[in-house]
């Protein structure tokens, strides 16, 4: 036994020599200190890069199989759509791995959602760590165009005319707009060659992007640390040692912790990629197994479930501003929706992070934000009746206004002294 | 300010008013209903693969529901020659455009893309194939209750007969075909079932293997909840 | 595994159980994305055995057919190249066929379940090239003056006999497969499949 465990240390040594391996697993794992009141909310963050590892894994393994082709094969049925098929019943397992990518699309966004709104509720974009926040900003930004990118691949009709109106969005840009829309779709109408560059953009060219963004979100943190359900700062009580009091080493405590998460995480997504892999319809839309069809737009047109919010703001812009019309305010006006939640650490004013230590006006805000997003989200999926899209204009109106009333509302509010320690519950 | 959160809490309902119904009739399940299943394919095979191909779908693939290579090869091997070919139709594309108005479409996943916020795509159907009316201004004779203008003739017109559009917006058997109307709903619904397993074959594997994932990830969470007991037993 | 005062044991016995818990969900995630590189539905139905009539194949005459994408050859051998085959053991380099390079019922000394139909993959078992037929004899053949007639893969120069045995000090390590194959009637060989499948 003694004698394994010197090759192994000489093994190590000779490693350490070389590379910076006990050194790095020391800085990111077994001595980077945590502080030990993480609730919930805090599973989401390495849930989420558990999902972006399913998603490379699977999507490996599909672009093994997929065809990015929109020519007709014999049977009239596009190449594309017809080897998503094959890859869902003639390859082996092919459909289980193709519900986990589908459904982990979607489970992305869930997770990212819930990621982000902790930031929000405990302040974590706050000082110093604004560039973690902007860093998961454009993480979110490249999962999208992701997403946007992913879901023309299969070449169904929503994959079709959702990647229509989304790049028809751009020709409402003034001077360059519908020659930009040109470009991006290399064809004048979404063809061959824009399923071929959208294929290229999601297998390699976003994905390396992602993967060297989450890289550097990681590092931003692990500079600064991690903050906590009190908004308080672990590393200004430490010990003789250096180690702040309330912090403990990420490993052990924390991985044997998110491997709880993980699995009940996994039991969720399980019962998902058995049981409904559709999910209703939102995950994977029925008119997805029509193949796209150029001439005929499906009577419900609505894109998946996580872009529904902006979509609904794009929408709610009715007005011409400036001898502009509508339509570019529109697309101004979801950009920017999109963009603002960067701005968050500069429009926080309070003296506190936590929403435990916040006064009511920002807990009413925050409130009227979450419900606002919701309803945003729930229009989006349905079509423009007037009587929703007034619904709608207030609700992106509610949206704003918790933005860019933040620096009034959070610094008047009345918030309640901080603890000099983290708290326990 | 009330006005306003008035406004935001009866938003949803407000919004979610309009929009028209469809109402469908509800398929049968017979998803596990072998003899059932295999009927659907033989009505399949004879009545709609003449037009519509299947072309994800092989015949070999029928294994799934009960049917042998030697089966299928006597009985249903009308349009391949190999029973790992997949279902395909003599018939051109360019030719069916100009009998049809529109080529027909590939069936293999019809009965997913035909799921709505109305009902499932098994419902869709089942109302569809037994909804066909008489119609003089219709080029083939036939219209549909939930496909208005339908391009499709009634394929299972010598099953069913002759239905009209009554007044009252409800149909009437007005010549009667050769299944009494009963025996004609039972067959619509086994091929409704056989529509619905071809659009996701392996839906039962699916879900039998959830259920083993499931009681697997069970016996893990045990584990690992207690060892992360075990270790924060240490933090306070 | 020994518990002393330095480990804890509950703690090291939960450690091994989630360990092992976790390993077998990783193998048995790792089954699906390993056997989905698998051929496919699609690969097996193009692989399905296929139906040959031979009825036009005259003694000393060759067809090529194709089975999983590779040529499979029938050679309807002459009463003279039969013969050939006895007397030319020694210079063999498996004979009698005894590796397994042919079902049991090939195992013989023409290599085939008729004598004079021969039924063989193609493909040279060095590298994968497919040898050129060299049926002529002799001098003729380009090969060697008491050449019995055979095969020659243009790679790296292995040859064959006419029952598909290779040459012996040859790259080629083993005899030309032949592959599972049945007669339906006199005249038509399905390649792919035998009796006992």
């Amino acid at each position: 036994m003694s004698k394994v465990n010197a090759i192994l240390q000489g093994t190590l040594n000779w490693v350490d020599e070389r590379f910076p391996l006990t050194s790095n697993w020391k800085a990111h794992l077994s001595e980077y200190y945590a502080p030990k009141n993480f609730n919930f909310w805090y599973f989401f963050g390495s849930l989420a890069m558990l999902v972006l590892v399913i998603q490379i894994v699977t999507g490996i393994v599909l672009t093994m199989h997929f065809k990015p082709d929109a020519s007709l094969n014999a049977s009239g049925v596009p190449v594309a759509f017809a080897s998503v098929e094959y890859i869902m019943r003639d390859v082996p397992w092919g459909w289980l791995i193709r519900y986990m990518h589908s459904t982990g699309a979607s489970a992305f966004f869930v997770v990212v959602y819930m990621h982000m709104f902790r930031g929000m509720l405990y302040g974590s974009y706050r000082k110093p760590r604004e560039l973690i926040w902007i860093f998961g900003m454009i993480i979110f930004l490249a999962l999208m165009a992701e997403a946007f990118f992913g879901y023309l691949l299969p070449w169904g009709q929503m994959s079709f005319w959702g990647a229509q109106v989304i790049v028809n969005l751009f020709s409402a840009i003034p001077l360059i707009g519908p020659d930009l829309s040109i470009w991006l779709r290399g064809d004048y109408v979404v063809g061959d060659a824009t399923l071929n560059r959208f294929f290229a953009f999601h297998v390699i060219a976003v994905p390396l992007v992602l993967l060297g963004l989450v890289a550097a979100h990681i590092l931003a943190l692990h500079e600064v640390g991690s903050n906590n359900p009190d908004g308080v700062e672990i590393k200004k009580k430490k010990d003789a040692n250096g180690v702040p009091l309330d912090g403990i080493p990420f490993h052990p405590y924390y991985s044997v912790k998110d491997i709880v998460g993980v699995v009940v995480f996994l039991m969720v997504f399980s019962v998902i990629v058995f049981f409904m892999p559709e999910f209703g319809g939102y995950f994977l839309e029925y008119n997805n197994f029509f193949p796209a069809d150029p001439l005929v737009t499906p009577p419900h047109i609505a894109p998946v479930w996580y872009f529904t919010p902006y979509y609904s703001i794009l929408r709610a812009v009715t007005y011409p501003l400036f001898g502009i019309d509508a339509k570019f305010w529109g697309v101004v006006a979801m950009g920017a929706s999109t963009l603002i939640i960067a701005l968050l650490p500069w429009l926080d004013r309070s003296p506190v992070k936590s929403i435990r230590y916040r006064g009511p006006l920002y807990k009413g805000f925050l409130t009227a934000f979450i419900i606002s997003f919701f309803i945003l989200g729930y229009l989006g999926m349905l079509g423009p009746t007037p009587a929703r899209t007034i619904v709608a204009q207030i609700c992106s109106v509610i949206y704003f206004a918790f933005f860019l009333l933040m620096p009034i509302y959070s610094s008047l509010d009345k918030c309640q002294p901080e603890p000099d320690r983290v708290t326990s519950k | 300010m009330k006005k306003f959160l008035t406004a935001i809490l009866f938003a949803p309902l407000l919004a979610f008013a309009a929009g028209t119904e469809l109402h469908l009739d509800r398929a049968p399940d017979k998803a596990n209903d072998m003899a059932a299943l295999q009927h659907g394919a033989k009505i399949f095979v004879n009545y709609c693969l003449n037009c519509h191909s299947a072309s994800y779908m092989r015949y070999n693939r029928l294994k799934d529901i009960g049917l042998s290579d030697a089966q299928v090869k006597d009985n249903l091997l009308f349009t391949a020659e190999k029973v790992g070919e997949p279902m395909k139709i003599a018939m051109q594309r360019a030719d069916a455009k100009v009998w049809f108005g529109a080529a027909p479409p590939d069936l293999t996943v019809i009965a997913r893309a035909r799921a709505s916020e109305f009902g499932s795509g098994a419902d869709w159907l089942y109302t569809y194939l037994r909804g066909f009316y008489r119609d003089e201004n219709r080029p083939t004779g036939w219209n549909n209750v939930v496909f208005e203008n339908v391009g499709m003739p009634h394929a299972l017109w010598e099953l069913q007969g002759d239905q009209i559009m009554g007044a009252d917006h409800k149909l009437k058997l007005v010549k009667a075909g050769k299944l009494k109307p009963q025996e004609f709903d039972a067959a619509v619904g086994d091929l409704v079932a056989y529509l619905k397993y071809m659009g996701e074959p392996m839906a039962e594997f699916r879900k039998q293997l959830g259920v083993i994932v499931l009681v697997f990830l069970a016996v893990i969470f045990v584990f690992a909840y207690a060892l992360k007991r075990e270790y924060w037993k240490d933090i306070h | 595994m020994s518990c002393d005062d330095t480990v804890d044991c509950g703690r090291r016995r939960l450690l091994v159980a989630t360990a092992a818990a976790g390993g077998v969900a990783g193998v048995a995630v790792a089954v699906p994305f390993v056997a989905s590189m698998l051929p496919s539905e699609r690969a097996k139905a193009a692989g399905a055995p296929v139906e040959v009539d031979i009825s036009k194949l005259a003694p000393g005459q060759m067809m090529t057919v194709e089975w999983r994408g590779k040529p499979v050859w029938i050679i309807n051998r002459t009463k003279e190249q039969l013969e050939s085959l006895t007397k030319i053991g020694e210079k063999l380099a498996d004979p009698k066929s005894d590796k397994n390079m042919q079902p049991e019922y090939a195992k013989n000394e023409t290599r085939s379940i008729k004598p004079e139909i021969l039924v063989a993959v193609g493909i040279c078992t060095h590298l994968g090239c497919s040898p050129t037929e060299k049926f002529k004899t002799g001098a003729e053949s380009g090969i060697d003056a008491d050449w019995p007639g055979g095969f020659f893969c243009p790679c790296h120069g292995s040859t064959f006999d006419l029952a598909g045995r290779v040459y012996k000090s040859k790259p080629a390590p083993d005899n030309l497969e032949i592959p599972p194959h049945m007669y339906l009637g006199d005249a038509r060989i399905v390649i792919g499949e035998d009796k006992k499948a």
